[in-house]
């Protein structure tokens, strides 16, 4: 119990530092070396060791290199549990009007979920496309740090074996 | 709740006795020039013909004074200042105790409460260098809920005879009401009289909501709502707060909804696959029928006031520009020109004018331009200032302004068309995309 209280702790603070601008391109939290085994098969393996986020340039839709690296390592967890179903969430800084910005992170939202379909995810898995324009922000500051990760797309895992 | 099912009969009863009216009275106020000096007035409590009126009496007299005080045009001379009083609303003012309180415009009047409610507001309008009234007398009948609109009504007619332009006091506001931090926001519809008045929540906050547009005739909203899922178009009834969702294709999306300015369509943003195009959809049938075919994002279309033509913002050629094209769908021209991006263009009710907010160089701002493009005024600038919206007489804009940071927050704002005059709209939360209605009928 404690050492997985730990663990949080740990993730969280790992967590903060990504979101210095060092990982720009490759989402939140992928890529964290795990300090405790983490199930391959669970929501949060997907969500931290894969990455569940890419992230996108200032009014592009264009998937980087980076963020095509975590869509096919995606593509790659979800046809090993084929159960898991999809919602792509797309996201927009707050640099741009309300509903501009909605349809632009749309555009978000579908380049990842063509992307996921032409890197051989079958696209029934991918239940919806769920634009949100500025109305979400992951996080709340007014400079380029916060903003570029306000700028992404984000694949939610739901259902399927045991929803850890 | 009920305050729009308040039947007004704005009774304009000429009242006899004083002189008639001036054909052309003598204070003039030049709005397109803006004016330096406002016009000081003298508004004293109107005169209570019943004891019930006597609350009212001074509440009517100080609502009249803050609509014509929050124009810019006027400046209050307050009660303290006074020297005289009236006392009978049939006799001639006595001009010199208000002359030498430098009151340029007079304004007395009366009101009394009868049976069911009933309220009766009378008031005159006086020149006080001239010593001359301008106008008649008017008096309007209504009931005692709606007090500020009929105080609205009075300040709309001298407000006209003044400028010679239509009032727009007696209007409100349909807006979203956010609480909460700005990572976690939660947003609800609500309305409001234009000054902030009789606030009325019309969803709860349990889904995202975006930017409510009034029907010409004020008794229905229409706005996106998130409350499936997906960001889809509603049409709610103001007085019962029954919604039904505009299109029944339970996986369309849909935004930036509008009417016709005879309410019998709807203009909006459809989503599809990666692509926004713009579309009219029939209220009578529930068609749609598809207006705009490019690859880009075709959003937030605004009528003309004649209803033959839609203003939209796309970024069809790279940058998001103002485009106008006729309201059946057909080839559209781009009208913005002066660089940087725009959107949220709105279609002045006078049809001269189109509001838009502009992007350039990291800054937000509120601005105006001819139909064709030309004489483009930016009137404000901040962080994020968007979505102006139209007052009734096409002389003021409101619209929201977004603090910038991890506390930043909207707040609704106007300012006339000379950009002088810029005041925060009072509301007891955070708002934003507000919709300004026509005069209330």
């Amino acid at each position: 119990m404690n050492l997985k209280k730990t663990g949080i702790l740990l993730a969280t603070l790992t967590f903060l530092g990504a979101c210095e601008g060092t990982n720009i391109f490759g989402g939140g939290n992928a890529g964290q070396t795990p300090d405790r085994a983490i199930e391959e098969s669970s929501l949060e393996y997907f969500n931290t060791q894969i990455g569940d986020t890419v992230l996108f340039v200032v009014n592009q839709n264009t998937l980087t290199d980076e963020a095509k690296a975590i869509l096919d390592a995606q593509v790659a967890w979800l046809n090993r549990y084929p159960e898991r179903m999809v919602v792509i969430e797309g996201h927009a800084d707050e640099r741009g009007t309300r509903e501009y910005n909605v349809s632009l992170s749309n555009r978000r939202a579908v380049a990842v979920k063509l992307y996921l379909i032409s890197q051989g995810l079958a696209e029934n898995r991918i239940t919806s496309v769920i634009p949100y324009g500025k109305e979400r922000p992951l996080r709340a500051c007014s400079t380029e740090v916060c903003w570029s990760e306000n700028r992404r797309a984000v694949t939610v895992v739901a259902g399927g074996m045991g929803n850890v | 709740m009920n305050h729009l099912k308040i039947i007004l009969s704005a009774m304009l009863v000429m009242l006899a006795g004083l002189a008639s009216a001036q054909e052309r009275p003598t204070i003039e106020i030049d709005i397109d020039g803006g004016v330096i000096e406002p016009i000081p007035v003298a508004v004293p409590d109107f005169i209570p013909e019943t004891p019930g009126a006597r609350r009212l009496a001074g509440d009517i007299a100080q609502v009249i004074m803050a609509d014509l005080a929050s124009t810019g045009l006027f400046r209050e001379i307050p009660g303290t200042a006074f020297i005289g009083s009236v006392t009978n609303f049939n006799a001639q003012p006595v001009f010199s105790d208000w002359s030498v309180v430098n009151a340029q415009a007079l304004v007395t009047g009366s009101v009394s409460t009868g049976a069911g409610g009933r309220l009766v507001v009378k008031f005159r309008l006086f020149d006080v260098f001239a010593q001359t009234p301008i106008g008649d007398g008017v008096q309007y009948v209504g009931t005692q809920e709606s007090w500020r609109r009929m105080a609205h009504k009075v300040a709309d007619t001298i407000y006209s005879r003044i400028t010679g332009e239509a009032g727009y006091f007696d209007s409100r506001i349909a807006f979203v009401s956010e609480t909460g931090p700005k990572n976690d926001r939660r947003k609800r519809l609500a309305v409001m009289d234009y000054d902030g008045a009789n606030l009325q929540y019309l969803t709860d906050d349990n889904s995202i909501v975006l930017a409510p547009r009034f029907a010409p005739n004020t008794r229905e909203v229409i706005y996106t709502s998130y409350e499936s899922g997906l960001p889809q178009v509603f049409l709610l009834n103001v007085e019962s707060g029954q919604r039904s969702q505009l299109l029944d294709d339970a996986t369309n999306m849909a935004t930036a909804p509008r009417f016709s300015p005879d309410g019998t369509k709807v203009v909006m943003s459809i989503i599809e696959g990666s692509n926004t195009d713009i579309y009219e959809v029939d209220l009578s049938t529930r068609t749609r029928t598809r207006l705009t075919n490019s690859g880009g994002i075709d959003t937030t279309p605004s009528y003309s006031p004649d209803g033959s033509q839609i203003v939209f913002a796309s970024d069809r050629g790279g940058s998001q520009q103002l485009y106008v094209m006729p309201a059946g769908g057909g080839e559209a021209r781009r009208i913005s020109r002066e660089g940087g991006s725009y959107g949220t263009p709105v279609w002045s009710p006078r049809g001269d004018m189109i509001a838009f907010t502009k992007i350039r160089r990291g800054r937000f701002h509120i601005g105006v331009m001819r139909v064709d493009g030309s004489r483009e005024n930016l009137l404000t600038a901040s962080f994020i200032d968007e979505a102006p919206t139209w007052s009734p007489n096409g002389r003021v804009l409101m619209f929201f302004r977004e603090t910038a940071g991890a506390s930043g927050a909207p707040q609704i704002y106007s300012v006339d068309l000379t950009g002088r005059n810029l005041r925060r709209v009072d509301t007891p939360s955070f708002a934003s995309d507000p919709d300004w209605s026509g005069v209330l009928r």
